[in-house]
């Protein structure tokens, strides 16, 4: 086969300096695409949160005039209505019971987890992996699917209307959830460990708790954190199986014991809101790459 | 012979039992035991228990389980209610997900690049996935309300809304372009937008909040996606010439199509199943129910209206589509696993 | 074809300390084979990314063919570059990725269909042209990445250590293959490497690099003979070259293995003599080697595994240098003090 006549393509003056130009023009326009849309997207999604915080420091006479820029403080900023959010409703009680089936939702998952997540990546073999998939897939089965048959499982159980209900039902999935995130951890420890100090003589429980534990610190937060992050995100469950609002937690008491359509009630609820929002989002942010770690199912390393 | 008489197995009389726990095949099972009874009992269990409500006649007062057959799903389907659900379930997940694998391509190339303030931008367009749902479903109720929302004071000062004529017309430069555009009161003559009070209104904006609550995941699945591809490959493309469209449709796109899958699967999974953002957005699927969704009116029939047999059987309706993305979850985890 | 310049070229990464590359002035002529040789981590691949367009310098200017095309992006260079991972597209067939330079040139059909065939056929892989990347061996895909290379006729080639992906015997026989698939588009080419053997063998001339600098550049030959200072001369050359401190002079005096030879057998009376300890003596086949020392210092000799030697383990023998393979080097600086033959 005769090969074409290899030809050089070197751009002249001319050439040269069009493309210089051309380049400087798509850096400057890509730079100001990027910027706009960076914009329009984080106020997309901190719109209702910026409205949130905004409402939450402003006084009645100010917020309920429909005339007032929103936007800016007319009157000047109060903390009256974070004080009124708790002395006069029950979001203190709210708390201390969110606070209880954290700490008890957060014992299970990880008394629960850890050996599961160890037996499945160290002793099951070949179908661990399969099965640690399976289990994960259990996570995806919607509330809204199981709160029928579940009422009945709770009111059995006589936990019904108490928040003792959400700590028996919660780790149905905080468990599948944070076994599978455990397992990532667990498969990233180098066996020789456990093994060296099979060899030194310590039983295989013997062996995990002091070698394998103590280097899987950085896992355990991730289950505490994320058992802690889904427990304050659920809605649904805890809107079926509670109706005293003695026993509700804060997503749902916030929402049905404290929106009074007819009073003017706003900058409460907001605090209420966000008090609970924020930090959560800052903890669950800092834990965000683990999360998609589980959540790609692997399809994405490193 | 003699000197081999006298060398004893050093296990010899050494109790084996004592060892038990250190085999694996023991060890294994038994550790695995609370999370897997955990899971029969509070998941696998109510599965089947959901499957015998839905053919049953079990109501709060009455919770035996008389067979009942079909009835349960024949009294659901007849009812108008469940019809407007099931298609606004459909509507809202395919509608916001495909709208979201369009922004969350956009916001993973506005991510993956670098810029000032990179991190907080991360943060904030997180927001929507890392807080509890039903708090910033509120934040959006009270962002949308029908005299105090923000947003109608902004349209109203950019004359997008509000009258044209009369006393109370908004005049000022913004609203002046936006006239001369031809968009002088498109969201109304009146004071307000009434997000949440009109049918078709409260229906886009459940929509809008399901895009901005699962925006968040997508993109942060498709930035793990993009970390995945080698700089080398990304450097060879833009040495041999790519330019940027090139690269991204030739190139990225291509290569996050596996991932992509993933991020709309996950993304189906949370918009059919949710019941939360109708519950509190349009106070329970309203106005007149035109925003209702399966969960929803499954949660409205069962535990409000104490009717367990026909809300499992409306749930029940939730299931086909959660089996398929599981065995489509599956097969990508098994194709990536392979190659 | 052009010639590639940088001139001053450097590059300080963010928080990183020192210049990754700091201050390079280096010049290919026009069609040469020029390596870039230099231990791991002295900054030769993000020389050869600058020289690409693929990493902003942060001083300096690079040319192309007498023209600055410093601020210009990759594409427009018209520079083509083979990744140390070959970075070929795994998505695409190996046709599309050998199309995929003239797809971006909006070359019409025909002429890509015609122009893959040709670099394929030169690189002997059109009967792969239907397969994915992973379905090729380490070879296979070399070829790839050089026949995309290749097809899109550049000014310009930049090989990042093409074949460290190599198992040994297929890097010996792809080195001869690349060298004469060189010379025969006579494109100029910048190939780097860690390792000599390539350096030497394939090199019209060598670039010898260290710590972000160029340390001297000359043919084979002249590197190999006359290395400009001790960081070359111990680099090149295995066992490397033999540095002996001179009491005296007060510089360090190097030379060769093979120079290192019995007093009896240097010939002429310019010989330089040292006394050589022999510690142990090493049998390569093709060669011998002895180790010992002259003074404390550890030296080496490399004979012929032929040769006849009256050596003894333990013993202390006299054995000399010829005074024109005797190399002077400064003893704090490492530079060359007596006069370099060859153009430096
Ligand atoms: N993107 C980067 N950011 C920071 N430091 C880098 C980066 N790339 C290379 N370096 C540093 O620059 C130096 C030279 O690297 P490199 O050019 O890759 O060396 P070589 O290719 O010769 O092995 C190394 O010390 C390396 O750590
Ligand atoms: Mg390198």
């Amino acid at each position: 086969m005769a090969a074409p006549v290899y030809r050089a393509s070197l751009p002249d003056a001319n050439e040269l300096a069009r493309e210089r130009r051309r380049a400087r023009l798509r850096r400057f326009g890509g730079r100001s695409v990027l910027y706009s849309a960076a914009s329009f997207f984080t106020l997309f999604a901190a719109l209702p949160f910026a409205w949130m915080l905004l409402t939450v420091f402003k006084q009645n006479a100010d917020l309920y005039d429909p005339n007032h820029n929103p936007f800016l403080y007319n009157s000047p900023p109060t903390l009256d209505n974070v004080r009124l959010l708790f002395e006069q409703t029950q979001y203190a009680t709210f708390i201390r019971n969110t606070v209880f089936v954290s700490v008890f939702v957060v014992v299970i998952t990880l008394v629960a987890t850890v050996p599961a997540a160890y037996s499945l990546t160290r002793l099951a073999g070949r179908w661990g992996e399969s099965l640690g998939i399976a289990i994960f897939l259990v996570y995806l089965i919607p509330p809204t699917l199981l709160f029928i048959p579940l009422s009945r499982v709770v009111a059995e159980l006589g936990v019904r209307n108490s928040w003792w209900a959400m700590v028996v039902v919660y780790p149905s999935f905080t468990i599948p959830f944070c076994t599978w995130l455990l397992m990532g951890f667990f498969k990233s420890i180098p066996w020789d460990i456990e093994e060296q100090a099979m060899i030194d003589g310590y039983s295989r429980l013997g062996a995990i708790w002091r070698t394998v534990l103590p280097v899987s610190i950085p896992g355990l937060l991730t289950v505490v954190v994320f058992s802690l992050a889904l427990t304050l995100h659920e809605f649904v469950y805890a809107l079926a199986f509670v109706t005293s609002s003695a026993e509700k937690t804060i997503s749902i008491g916030v929402t049905t014991e404290l929106i009074r359509g007819d009073v003017y009630f706003w900058q409460s609820l907001m605090a209420a809101a966000a008090i609970v929002a924020i930090p959560v989002a800052i903890l669950y942010n800092l834990f965000l790459d683990r999360f998609i770690a589980g959540f790609t199912l692997g399809a994405v390393k490193g | 012979m003699s000197t081999s008489a006298q060398v004893v197995p050093v296990a010899a009389g050494v109790d084996r039992r004592r060892y038990w726990l250190d085999r694996e095949g023991v060890l294994g099972p038994l550790l695995l035991l609370p999370t897997v009874v955990y899971i029969i009992a509070l998941v696998g269990f109510p599965l089947v228990l959901a499957v015998l409500y839905s053919v049953s006649d079990a109501t709060v007062g009455d919770q035996s389980l008389d067979f009942v057959g079909l009835r349960n799903f024949r009294a659901a389907i007849g009812d108008g209610t469940f019809r407007v659900a099931l298609r606004n379930t459909v509507a809202f997940t395919l509608v916001s997900q495909l709208i979201v694998m369009l922004l969350a391509n956009l916001l993973a190339l506005v991510l993956s690049a670098d810029f000032h303030g990179k991190r907080l931008v991360r943060f904030l367009v997180m927001l929507p996935w890392t807080t509890p749902v039903a708090l910033g479903v509120l934040g959006w109720l009270w962002t949308l309300d029908n005299v105090y929302s923000p947003i109608d004071y902004a349209f109203r000062q950019m004359g997008l809304l509000g009258p044209s004529i009369g006393p109370l017309r908004v005049d000022n430069p913004v609203s002046d372009v936006v006239r001369w555009l031809g968009l002088g009161s498109v969201f109304g003559t009146g004071s307000n937008v009434l997000w949440l009070a009109q049918p078709a209104l409260a229906q886009l904006s459940v929509l809008l909040v399901h895009v901005w609550r699962t925006l968040p995941l997508a993109t942060v699945i498709l930035l793990a996606g993009l970390t995945a591809i080698p700089q080398d490959v990304k450097d060879a493309a833009n040495v041999d010439g790519a330019g940027f469209f090139r690269q991204l449709f030739y190139i990225r796109i291509p290569l996050l199509l596996p991932i992509m899958a993933v991020a709309f699967l996950y993304g189906i999974v949370f918009t059919f199943t949710d019941m939360t953002i109708p519950f509190i957005l349009t106070n329970r699927g309203g106005p007149v129910d035109s925003t209702q969704v399966l969960a929803s009116w499954a949660f409205i029939k069962g535990i409000e209206g104490g009717s367990l047999g026909e809300g499992a059987a409306v749930a029940i309706f939730l299931f086909p589509v959660m089996a398929g993305v599981a065995a489509l979850m599956l097969r990508l985890a098994r194709r990536t696993e392979t190659s | 074809m052009a010639a590639i310049e940088a001139r001053g070229i450097t590059k300080r990464f963010d928080g990183g300390g020192g210049a990754a590359v700091d201050g390079i002035d280096l010049a290919s002529t026009d069609g040469e084979f020029l390596v870039l040789l230099g231990p791991s981590g002295c900054g030769k691949t993000t020389l050869l990314r600058m020289i690409g367009g693929l990493e902003p310098p942060t001083a300096g200017d690079i040319l192309i063919g007498g023209r600055v095309v410093t601020d210009l992006p990759p594409r427009a260079r018209h520079i083509a570059m083979v990744f140390q991972s070959y970075a070929l597209y795994p998505h695409m067939t190996v046709f599309n990725n050998i199309a995929f330079p003239l797809q971006a040139a909006k070359l019409p059909k025909e002429t890509q269909k015609q122009k893959v065939g040709w670099a394929s056929g030169i690189l002997g892989i059109d009967h792969l042209l239907d397969r994915k990347p992973r379905q090729l061996s380490g070879g296979q895909r070399q070829r790839v990445a050089l026949a995309r290379a290749l097809v899109r006729e550049p000014n310009v080639f930049l090989l990042d250590e093409p074949l460290s992906n190599l198992d040994a015997q297929r890097r010996a026989s792809a080195r001869d293959e690349l060298q004469q698939f060189q010379r025969r588009v006579g494109t100029t080419t910048l190939y780097v490497t860690h390792d000599q053997v390539e350096a030497m063998g394939m090199g019209d001339r060598i670039a010898v690099m260290d710590q972000g600098r160029i340390r001297q550049v000359g043919t084979p030959l002249e590197i190999y003979d006359d290395p400009a200072d001790t960081f070359v001369a111990t680099f090149l050359g295995s066992p490397p070259m033999n540095l002996i401190p001179d009491g005296a002079s007060g510089l360090l005096f190097g030379f060769r293995p093979e120079h290192f030879v019995p007093a009896s057998d240097a010939t002429g009376d310019d010989a330089v003599r040292f006394p050589f300890h022999v510690h142990r003596t090493e049998y390569l086949g093709a060669e011998r080697l002895l180790y010992g020392a002259v003074g404390e210092t550890r030296t080496i000799a490399r004979f012929p595994a032929n040769a006849d030697l009256p050596i003894h383990v333990g013993a202390t023998s006299e054995f000399a240098v010829r005074r024109r393979d005797l190399k002077r080097f400064d003893r704090e600086t490492g530079l060359r003090r007596d006069q370099i033959r060859g153009i430096g």
